[in-house]
């Protein structure tokens, strides 16, 4: 599996937290997640979906706005607060949809760690609740599909690969 | 909306996290994939007593991850595929559905990283 593979994890019972690495200095990354002109060059949403208005007030208390268009015309529409900003590690920033498909407010912590020209970063959402967390998850899921038994014992050494004995 | 849709499912995954949470369980798991095992060899690997082993085989037997056969000397355990295939597919499509973006970022990076060695160059 290549390094630049995301990986998702529940940190805790409120929490999911992506992780991934970049080919690239954290400032990049940084500047990527910050400034709406690259912001809308690669999307944040999922497939058939544009970031189509993209407005960032980076500082402490300044808003963004993110306003996602399908291919189809229909509109998302997402925002929040900054709550803080360390250019270029951390950034913690509130979020809410306009039609709130998960009750209340979501805390996005993103954290860039760089290393020997790469940079990994850690975006951990937490959520109001636990039902809340789960069913975030579950928004990524099309159709209802289940993975086969031949796919499990794939991801099965991934879930225990950190916890098998030696 | 796509977003919108809420998966049905008949897995409480709540239950499934919890007992996916902890590394031993987790290992208990791993080890039931490559096939059926009493309590005395589900404890030979860790450092832990048979109890205490048994504590968390009742955690995963009430996330519904694991089941015991009917042999009453032995009792072995198995794994239940099915609410792990669940949480497991919940997951996958979740990062699926962000990796999509990430690697419409790697692309833009690459194209970054370019512009600005050309910068330098021209400032040489």
């Amino acid at each position: 599996m290549s390094t630049a593979t995301l990986t998702i994890t529940t940190p805790s019972d409120r929490e999911l937290a992506l992780i991934r690495v970049f080919d690239a200095p954290r400032k990049l990354v940084f500047d990527c997640f910050t400034k709406p002109e690259l912001l809308k060059r690669w999307g944040l949403g999922p497939r058939d979906w544009n970031l189509t208005e993209c407005e960032v007030d980076l500082r402490v208390g300044g808003k963004w706005l993110f306003v996602m268009t399908k291919t189809d015309g229909q509109k998302m529409v997402m925002f929040g607060v900054y709550r803080e900003i360390a250019a270029p590690e951390r950034i913690v920033q509130t979020e809410r949809f306009e039609t709130p498909w998960y009750p209340g407010e979501g805390l996005n912590t993103t954290v860039l760690l760089e290393e020997g020209g790469k940079t990994t970063m850690t975006i951990t959402c937490l959520y109001d609740s636990k039902e809340i967390r789960d069913s975030v998850l579950k928004s990524g899921m099309e159709g209802g599909a289940s993975v086969s038994y031949d796919r499990l014992a794939e991801l099965l050494p991934a879930f225990a690969a950190e916890a098998v004995p030696a | 909306m796509e977003l919108l849709g809420y998966g049905q499912s008949s897995v409480d995954l709540n239950a499934t996290f919890m007992a996916l949470a902890d590394p031993t369980r987790r290992a208990i798991l791993a080890r039931l994939a490559s096939g059926a095992a009493s309590v005395t060899e589900l404890a030979e690997p860790f450092a832990m007593t048979q109890p205490a082993i048994s504590k968390h085989l009742k955690v995963l037997e009430r996330a519904g991850l694991i089941s015991h056969g009917r042999d009453a000397q032995r009792r072995p355990r198995r794994l239940e595929a099915q609410p792990l295939a669940e949480a497991a597919g919940w997951l996958e499509n979740y990062r699926q559905h962000w990796e999509a973006a990430f690697q419409r970022l790697d692309a833009l990076l690459e194209e970054l990283k370019e512009s600005e060695k050309k910068k330098k160059r021209r400032r040489k």
